[in-house]
């Protein structure tokens, strides 16, 4: 099932002027994570997944949203982590990259903020090479860090592969 | 109405009223190419539409202003406003001509001698008469007028317009003839030509349409509309939508007995299931569809030029998207054209060139490892390169050293630049250099290629490659490891059961599962193994399974997989390009239940597969009876692994030893890597020029010797020796390929030892260069050379070439063959010859045996001016330098079409 995102329809531009950013918020393993809100095309729940033999472990599979073709990414794995509990169904955002609408699977997606430049920090140098590739930065939150990522070297699998 | 005449009614009319909008544009920005290159297309179609359907005035006209625009693009006239104005004025002529014959189905009487006049006296450069542009408003009605007026009373458009189509015998006063049916391809949205007398404005036309639309419609009830394709995109995906909603319901009520939704939704269910089918359907059409008109132009054609022309059409229901469709129409249109008017000879030239009298151009249209692939074929005289590289000089494309550095393949497609056309005459057909360009572009638009193979003398073939991202196929859902797959049911021959208690039964060789079929031992891939699908805790029994046998050319194999299920139409969608790299999926789709699923490329199976068997020793004996016809021209081939891509052969005969050459001792000399061998330098060279030798560890490499010379070819492993016959099938265009053969089963790169060797030794033949031609009617040479060397050395040569060859190694064997009752349509000897020479064979021969009239060539080392004449006198007919390899294909070639033509 699908839902469309309310925060589509805000001024997400208009924000910008003012020094902040929205995004979609997501947690994978307690971290919390963000996706500039215009990149987000969908939110969806637990879907049917079509396994893609000889994929990168990365690629989750393929999955039909509305007669498209989507490509799911188990962003845990992506990011180096263990795979998700079977008990714990998760959530997925899509994405588009280049016309191809891909699925990234998280354990669940929160609410939509609106962060201020004034929180933004750049990666800290100590961060795992991994995530570093991956993540543009850092907000600082009220009791926890943002880390937000960059949709198109998350998909972009050749760096990966070499490294 | 004839189907042919009402779709160039439309179509033109579309054109026309794009060329009005693009003439002003024009006007505006006379410089701008692009646009006077779509202007001068637009027209030159309308012109050459006019010349096969018989309207001699239109064409007339077409052909005058597209002389007139022409000059424009070349840069010759300046696009002045009363140069448009006279164009414009020839449109208005154009439409009021097409008026008369939407009505009457014939153009009407009528002069425009005035208006070509001006035409003519634009193109060559002359002041126009009667002082220029503004005369021309008041001269257009006395030309164009007399006729369009009567036909259409413009005023009062609206009544009479209508009635023609509802009343068939109220036919307007200069209607020579009833109108037998009324225009079927009326259809709203792109409106028919608008009926003007030049004077009548825009508005008006479109009143008089908009009103003359409705009672046509319930006349012939329109059978056809345009839709725009997006719309059928958006229906598609909510139709979708529309299933994946269904299936959801169909769950619930699965679990909800006796709900009094069952009937509903069972209604419902059938419906939407109705309604994708419909819905897919609406965008495919078989390509026949697109050749319909082909028959009637081709004839047409062949009549004004004076030829003689087969068409023929194969794979006619090929089913190809409509967008897709609609735009390789004219591209088609354009090639066809072109085959038939610049490829094929005339009647008395293809006699003369020993063909039959009359040409053929074959139209081919198939499905292929996820493209549709159209051929167009003609066996007329090929593309001449000569021609084309003059031209591209002319043109400035190229210089003559850029040129001379280029392959034919690269010379041959200037074709496709705009503006080139080799033609020496401009016919009112082809030749204007519209069309290749139009023809690419239009391929390119939908992700398309387009390829050239020409042969001199022998035709030309273009191949269309179009990606079948849209297209619908049928395919077979099977089941592995609870996965399923679909596999394009083109290429599955057969379902076999195989089980423990069955007929046929999985026996193992050396744990490689096989299966006895009709007294044939049929490989088998196990999909569970090949896409490596882990089998959890669930028991299987891998005895008990379905087998789809599958061919890949002429390569059969099963596929085990655990279920099948049944066939569906599917339409194939690309995968994501993160997926690109895996060779077993075609791409995949959405079936009727709304999953995803893989579709299985059987070439990627097979590929995958070959090299399971590759790697196991199992090669050698090809479990398909392929080619066994001809046994005694098997051949004994060295595979081996180098470089990037398909396995490699090379026939073993050229091969003098196979060594293991440690690389630790592998030295520089002049910048080429060189071992000592048996007391010489051998030059080392590696198959692919990037290819970098390690400085440890062994390497196997091929030495070639002929005399004291020996060269080494670095190869990455050595994979087996086969017998098989050697068949290039396709003809590589890359330096130092003869083609690709299958070999074991496989694809195999077939390569040309002699380029290598030229690596090794620049003089080993003079300058090389492949030239590999197509295999078409085999003619018959004897090969008479005292070197083995030369002998293999030229049988793949010649046999590449698309002869049948024989070898001898004397005279005397040779001799003996001709006693023996062998014929041959040439012969090509050597000189120096232990024993009897080349001189006293060819004397020996020209007295008085059976052959004394087969030309024979002579080859020779010695090509001295000296050496020539006295081979002449000997009886040779030619006489060729050993090493030039160019040389001697030429010569067979040339020397095979005169005996012809002399016969």
């Amino acid at each position: 099932m699908s839902t469309k995102l309310p925060a589509k329809k805000t001024k997400g531009d208009d924000s910008v002027a003012d020094g902040s950013k929205e995004f979609v918020t997501m947690t994978i393993a307690d971290q919390l994570f963000g996706i500039p809100v215009l990149q987000v095309q969908d939110v969806l729940g637990h879907q049917r997944i079509t396994r893609i033999p000889l994929a990168p472990p990365e690629v989750a599979g393929s999955l039909n949203l509305r007669g498209r073709i989507v490509t799911a990414i188990d962003v845990r794995l992506r990011l180096g982590l263990q795979g998700r509990p079977k008990d714990k169904p998760g959530m997925s955002i899509v994405v588009d990259l280049r016309g191809e609408l891909y699925s990234l699977m998280v354990d669940a997606v929160g609410e939509v903020l609106s962060l201020t430049n004034e929180d933004f920090e750049r990666n800290p140098a100590t961060l795992d090479p991994r995530w570093r590739e991956v993540s543009m930065g850092i907000y600082r939150l009220n009791g926890q860090l943002l880390v937000v990522l960059d949709v198109s070297r998350l998909l972009n699998f050749t760096n990966m592969e070499a490294a | 109405m004839d189907d042919l005449l009402s779709e160039f009614l439309t179509e033109t009319a579309e054109n026309l009223s794009v060329l009005d909008v693009e003439l002003v544009r024009l006007e505006q920005n006379p410089n701008n190419p692009e646009l006077l290159s779509n202007i001068f297309r637009l027209v030159h179609t309308i012109k050459g539409t006019c010349g096969f359907l018989g309207l001699p005035r239109l064409e007339k006209v077409a052909h005058a202003s597209e002389n007139v625009l022409g000059k424009f693009r070349d840069g010759e006239l300046i696009v002045s406003p009363q140069a448009v104005s006279v164009i414009l004025r020839s449109l208005d002529t154009i439409k009021g001509i097409l008026a008369v014959l939407e009505k009457t189905e014939a153009e009407p009487v009528g002069d425009d001698t005035e208006l070509i006049f001006f035409l003519d006296a634009l193109a060559e450069g002359r002041d126009l008469p009667g002082g220029g542009g503004a005369n021309y408003p008041t001269s257009v009605a006395p030309v164009a007028a007399p006729e369009p007026q009567p036909a259409v009373p413009a005023p009062a458009p609206v009544i009479e317009e209508a009635a023609p189509a509802r009343d068939l015998t109220v036919a307007p006063p200069t209607a020579p003839a009833p109108v037998p049916e009324p225009v079927v391809n009326h259809e709203p949205p792109p409106p028919p030509p608008p009926p003007p007398s030049p004077t009548m404005g825009a508005g008006a036309g479109d009143e008089a349409r908009d009103s003359g639309g409705g009672p046509k419609e319930s006349a012939v009830a329109a059978q056809t509309i345009r839709v725009n394709v997006d719309l059928l995109e958006n229906l598609m995906t909510m139709v979708s939508e529309l299933v994946l909603t269904r299936n959801q319901l169909l769950q619930i009520l699965r679990s909800q007995k006796d709900s009094e939704f069952a009937a509903p939704l069972q209604r419902l269910n059938h419906v939407t299931s109705e309604l994708q089918e419909g819905v897919m359907k609406t965008r495919m059409q078989p390509i026949g569809n697109a050749w319909a008109k082909l028959p009637r132009l081709v004839r047409d054609l062949a009549h004004e030029l004076g030829k003689k022309i087969d068409l023929q059409m194969l794979g006619a229901d090929t089913e190809l998207d409509r967008q897709v469709l609609e735009l390789i129409k004219d591209p088609l249109t354009h090639m066809v054209r072109n085959s038939a008017d610049h490829g094929l000879e005339s009647p008395a030239e293809r006699l003369r060139a020993g063909k039959i009298e009359t040409g053929r151009v074959t139209l081919n249209a198939y499905h292929e490892g996820g493209h549709i692939i159209i051929e167009i074929q003609d066996d007329g005289r090929g593309l001449a390169i000569e021609k084309i590289k003059a031209k591209a000089i002319q043109n400035g494309l190229a210089s003559e050293a850029e040129l001379s550095s280029m392959s034919d393949q690269q010379i041959v497609q200037f074709i496709m630049k705009p503006g080139f056309s080799t033609a020496a005459k401009v016919t009112s057909v082809s030749g204007r250099g519209v069309g290749m360009d139009v023809v690419k572009t239009n391929i390119e638009k939908i992700g398309g290629t387009i390829e050239i193979k020409t042969n001199v003398g022998r035709g030309s073939t273009f191949v269309i490659k179009i990606p079948l991202t849209l297209a619908i196929v049928s395919a077979l859902i099977v089941e592995c490891a609870g996965e399923r797959f679909a596999i394009p049911q083109i290429s599955v021959i057969e379902l076999v059961r195989a089980a423990a208690d069955s007929e046929h039964t999985i026996e193992r060789l050396k744990g490689t599962p096989v299966l006895r079929l009709r007294n044939r031992l049929l490989p088998l891939v196990s999909l569970r193994e090949l896409l490596r699908l882990e089998r959890d805790e669930e028991e299987y029994n891998e005895d008990e399974t379905f087998i789809v046998v599958t061919q890949v050319g002429t390569y059969t194999f099963g596929i085990m997989v655990d279920k099948v299920f049944d066939t569906e139409e599917i339409v194939v969608k690309p995968v994501a390009p993160i997926l690109r790299h895996i060779e077993m999926f075609s791409g995949n789709t959405i079936l009727g239940d709304g999953s995803v699923i893989m579709i299985l490329d059987p070439n990627g199976i097979a590929t995958a597969s070959g090299e399971i068997a590759m790697g196991a020793d199992s090669v050698g004996k090809e479990t398909t009876v392929a080619q066994a016809s001809r046994q005694e021209d098997k051949m004994a081939l060295l595979l081996f692994r180098a470089g990037d891509g398909a396995p490699k052969a090379v026939p073993l005969s050229l091969v003098a030893r196979l060594e293991d050459v440690d690389l630790a001792s592998i030295e520089y000399s002049n910048g080429q890597p060189v071992v000592q061998y048996r007391g010489k330098l051998m030059p080392l060279v590696p198959i692919d020029p990037g290819f970098t030798v390690r400085s440890e560890g062994r390497q196997p490499v091929l030495v070639f010797a002929e005399g004291e010379r020996s060269m080494g070819l670095i190869v990455d492993e050595i994979v087996d020796i086969v017998e098989e016959r050697l068949q290039v099938q396709l003809t590589a265009d890359r330096a130092g390929m003869m083609g690709s053969a299958i070999i074991a089963g496989k694809a195999t790169d077939v390569i040309d030892a002699g380029f290598y060797l030229t690596q090794a030794y620049k003089d080993w033949f003079g300058s090389s260069s492949t030239d590999a031609y197509e295999e078409e009617k085999l003619q018959r040479v004897l090969l008479l050379d005292d070197s083995p060397f030369f002998r293999n050395l030229l049988t793949p040569l010649l046999t590449v070439a698309g002869y049948h060859v024989t070898a001898c190694e004397n005279a005397t064997d040779a001799l003996a063959l001709c006693e023996a009752g062998e014929d041959f349509d040439v012969i090509v000897s050597d000189i120096e010859m232990p024993g009897m020479s080349g001189f006293d064979f060819v004397q020996a021969v020209r007295r008085g045996t059976r052959w004394q009239e087969v030309p024979v060539i002579a080859l020779s080392s010695h090509a001295s001016p000296r050496d020539l004449d006295r081979g002449r006198q000997a009886g040779f007919t030619d006489y060729v330098a050993k090493f030039d390899r160019d040389a001697l294909l030429y010569t067979l070639s040339q020397t095979l079409t005169e005996a012809k033509g002399a016969a």
